[in-house]
């Protein structure tokens, strides 16, 4: 293993060398990067034309050059990498070390919410293969394929940003509004259970029923100018997440790690007014950090409680209910402050910005402000990006999910008996995420240098802009250490999910010829 | 529960698999017969080609063009050098469309194109030119990208994985060495350079960093089709290498490839769009659907025609050019089993019930 990976990173170096090489020299004869001051008539031009050459070793030429930056990124065997300056003369550590906080930030729930929606419809779309939802998800997955996200921001800050925050402004819900949610909803849910033609229909009303029922409730309680969750709300809430959680994670017929699901919603519920007091008057990283440690080893041990045989599934479940109570117990304090924030004067009421990554005329040092701040911030720019990589996993886990559910060992956990959930959750489900944890993990590392279109349409600076900009301007350095930053991710994801894909499939011997 | 039952539909495909209603069907017909017919079944992508043809007829008949060298003019009245006056349709907003689609009794106001069916921009070019001469650059992308691409990583990947050793490796290096270049990268750096020369040379340079990804799969499958039979037979009866390469594995790859391609064709659309948005790959005064898009996107709320016309053809093109290639991927997988209709699985139950009756007398 040691050998293989040894040999891999080497590789990986020798990679690294050529492409960089291959990236210096195109950059290098794609333009003149002393082309504005040449043709300046600022007096100034001249001594700042003969200190750029002189800092950027403009007159070696290209190939040469390479190698005095090859030398300088060498450095980092000695602990002191020297990626040069831009052409403002600022380190480029300096600049990259703001760029990628923002590009993850930027990509990090897209990408998740991309994953977690995209996996399941695909299984869902699978396990109702050639259903009208089947072929619905198709054609909706093509569409979100065939978008330009440039095209699809655009709309977005038109028509979703003016038009929610003109909702906001009194939180009434039209009536169309009301009926087409409701049918679409209702629609959805039916194709995902889907049956006989009168359970379907049954499903149907009742989702279409109750969503309208809630859409008018809010609408009438203007919820959306206040909006607040309240104890009664993570009760409800945390009933059906109860529910929900133990029949995807071990069945209803389980009944301990139902018991132990129930139970963390009613611990949730007591503890939402002394969490929520704690959670107001000092709101930081630090203390959700400590909120997330104390849950965790609520629900474990509340697990192990309720459970007399098997443990682990119980365990899993309530942690799982736990962790949902307490993002909406984190959600219901971040809309305690939302009034108070749009009614900032540096909000004035219209939270959805189109563009840039915050607010700068807020009051500084509000912990909660910031939050709601960059979910407002983000909200556009994770509702394009997940748009357009949604479709890639809904395509490629159906995909998947069809030839898995197709090979013996299937048939044979049905001939033996188990029921479908277990089938489905633990034969097929799991055989699936082999493939797609290595697409995932690529993904990860792709996105970061690849969110270029995103950030220059929401007018972000994160790396994709930076280097945007570094061909704009010529600048070299800026262009070359993006890029190597990229592709050492991209690397290393490679070499990561290859490992992965070796531990979770014993089949696949890692490293043997 | 419910969200885990098997559908109906599923248990009674496993049941088809087994039983021979689809293998009846393609008894004695060749391969290309039996891909042809699955892909004229496929409805959507049908449609797809009937509609990507006719778009590709009225944007390269319309406003004519330079193909080859070949300078023709087109049937529509402007060319994208015409600057007609512009006309104002509405109080301090000019150039709006006169394409009318609703008839007159319905409460439209008829179904005529008028002078500027797509408007006109900011100092009078016909829009609707624009739009052509936009998509034909799209189109023309698509297909240099998709043939250069083609080629060199169905090349690559066939000697990869037909040599294996040696040859195997120094090619999967230079795969990576390009693979991990993001392709956006790439077209940025060599668009900003190359892009004034035109749109040949454009789509030549990103279809020449866009193979690895087919390369690796062609080589995947050459990786299985070199251990099998028929290769051994062939090497047997003193076939050479080529020969080998190009008449009994590539064709057994074929479909494979093609898929592959359709997708990388539906890709460069975005990609172009993409980069011309940028300012990298086609550049003005050249036309592109990213350029026109980009140019416009700040008069959206006052003249959004501008804005949707050619966001609509990108969308259009690129997605029946998925459907074509989900089309060829059905059709081109052996495992893919038609859906049988109820009426025809008891037409077939009847026949196989009265076959056995008989059968027992």
């Amino acid at each position: 293993m040691f050998a293989y990976i040894s040999r891999r990173i080497g590789a990986a170096i020798i990679v690294l060398f050529g492409s960089t090489f291959i990236l210096f020299n195109l950059e290098a004869i794609s333009g003149d990067p002393l082309q504005d001051l040449r043709t300046s008539t600022s007096p100034t031009a001249k001594t700042q034309l003969h200190d750029l050459i002189r800092t950027l070793h403009l007159n070696v030429p290209a190939p040469a050059r390479y190698f005095i930056w090859l030398k300088g990124v060498l450095k980092v065997f000695t602990g002191h990498i020297d990626l040069g300056t831009d052409r403002q003369s600022t380190p480029i550590p300096t600049v990259l070390g703001t760029a990628i906080p923002t590009t993850i930030r930027l990509v990090l729930a897209a990408t998740i919410l991309a994953i977690v929606l995209g996996i399941a419809i695909g299984i869902i779309s699978a396990l109702r293969q050639y259903s009208r939802f089947d072929y619905f998800m198709i054609f909706v997955s093509f569409f979100l394929y065939s978008l330009p996200i440039f095209w699809v921001a655009v709309l977005l800050k038109q028509f979703l940003a003016i038009s929610f925050n003109n909702f906001l402004v009194n939180g009434h819900i039209g009536l169309w509004f009301i009926v087409i949610m409701s049918l679409i909803s209702g629609i959805f849910w039916a194709g995902v259970f889907s049956g006989t033609r009168k359970r379907v229909f049954t499903i149907f009303s009742v989702v279409a029923l109750v969503n309208a029922l809630v859409l008018w409730t809010l609408s009438v309680t203007k919820w959306f100018t206040h909006p607040r969750l309240g104890i009664e709300g993570i009760f409800l809430f945390g009933i059906a997440i109860a529910f929900a959680v133990t029949l995807v994670s071990t069945g209803l017929e389980n009944r301990n790690a139902l018991k132990a699901s129930l139970t963390m919603a009613l611990v949730g519920t007591i503890l939402y007014f002394p969490a929520e007091h704690i959670l107001h008057t000092k709101g930081s990283l630090f203390l959700i950090l400590v909120f997330a440690v104390v849950t965790f080893a609520v629900a474990t041990l509340n697990g192990r409680l309720w459970s007399k045989i098997d443990q682990g599934p119980i365990v899993r479940s309530s942690n799982l209910t736990a962790f949902f109570i307490a993002i909406l117990i984190l959600f219901d304090e971040m809309m305690h402050n939302w009034v108070h924030y749009i009614n900032t004067d540096a909000v004035n009421g219209r939270p959805i910005s189109t563009i840039g990554q915050s607010n700068t005329q807020l009051p500084p040092g509000h912990f909660w402000y910031n939050v709601i701040d960059t979910a407002t911030h983000l909200f556009l720019p994770t509702i394009a990006l997940t748009l357009i990589s949604f479709a890639g996993y809904v395509r490629y886990s159906r995909g998947t999910m069809l030839e898995v559910l197709n090979q013996d060992y299937i048939r044979t956990a049905r001939a033996k008996g188990l029921t479908e959930r277990t089938v489905v959750m633990r034969h097929a489900f799991r055989n699936t995420m082999i493939p797609l944890t290595t697409i995932i993990a690529l993904d990860f590392a792709g996105i970061i240098g690849g969110a270029t279109i995103t950030e220059t349409v929401f007018g972000w600076t994160g790396m994709g802009k930076l280097f945007v900009n570094a061909i704009y301007s010529f600048d070299e350095n800026l262009l070359m250490a993006t890029f190597l930053i990229t592709s050492i991710l991209v690397l290393l994801a490679t070499l990561l999910s290859d490992l992965l894909y070796g531990a979770l499939d014993p089949r696949i011997k890692v490293g043997g010829n | 529960m419910a969200l885990f039952r098997r559908s109906k539909k599923n248990t009674e495909d496993l049941v088809n698999a087994e039983g021979g209603l689809e293998n009846r069907e393609i008894e004695g017909l060749t391969q290309g017969q039996i891909v042809r017919a699955r892909f004229f079944r496929h409805r959507g992508a049908m449609i797809s080609i009937v509609v990507l043809v006719g778009i590709i007829l009225l944007v390269f008949s319309s406003v004519g063009g330079n193909i080859f060298g070949i300078n023709y003019s087109g049937w529509w009245k402007w060319t994208i050098t015409d600057m007609p006056d512009v006309t104002q349709c509405r109080a301090g907003i000019v150039g709006c469309p006169t394409l009318s689609v609703i008839p007159k009794f319905l409460g439209g106001a008829g179904m005529h194109l008028g002078q500027h069916p797509f408007g006109q921009d900011d100092i009078g070019h016909d829009y609707f030119a624009l739009v052509m001469r936009g998509t034909q650059r799209s189109i023309i992308i698509m297909f240099v990208l998709g043939i250069v691409a083609g080629l060199v990583g169905t090349v690559v990947g066939a000697v990869a994985g037909y040599f294996k050793g040696i040859t195997d490796n120094l090619l999967m290096r230079l795969v990576e060495f390009i693979i991990i270049i993001p392709v956006v990268i790439v077209g940025a750096v060599i668009g900003y350079h190359f892009g004034s020369l035109g749109v040949m040379v454009l789509a030549l340079m990103l279809g020449l960093f866009s193979w690895p990804g087919l390369a690796r799969l062609v080589r995947g499958e050459f990786l299985s089709l070199r251990e099998r039979e028929f290769v051994d037979a062939a090497r047997v009866a003193g076939a050479s290498n080529s020969r080998i390469i190009f008449k009994h594995i590539l064709p057994n790859a074929v479909g494979v490839i093609i898929v592959a391609v359709t997708l990388l064709m539906s890709q460069a659309i975005l990609l172009e769009s993409a980069l011309s948005f940028l300012g990298f790959g086609v550049v003005a005064p050249d036309v592109s659907l990213g350029l026109l898009i980009s140019q416009y996107q700040d008069s959206f709320t006052t003249r959004p025609w501008l804005f949707w016309w050619p966001g609509l053809f990108i969308i259009v093109i690129c997605l029946t050019v998925n459907f074509i290639g989900d089309g060829l991927r059905d059709a081109f997988d052996p495992r893919q089993r038609r859906r049988i209709g109820r009426k025809e699985r008891e037409e077939s139950r009847q026949a196989i019930a009265s076959h056995s009756v008989g059968e027992s007398k």
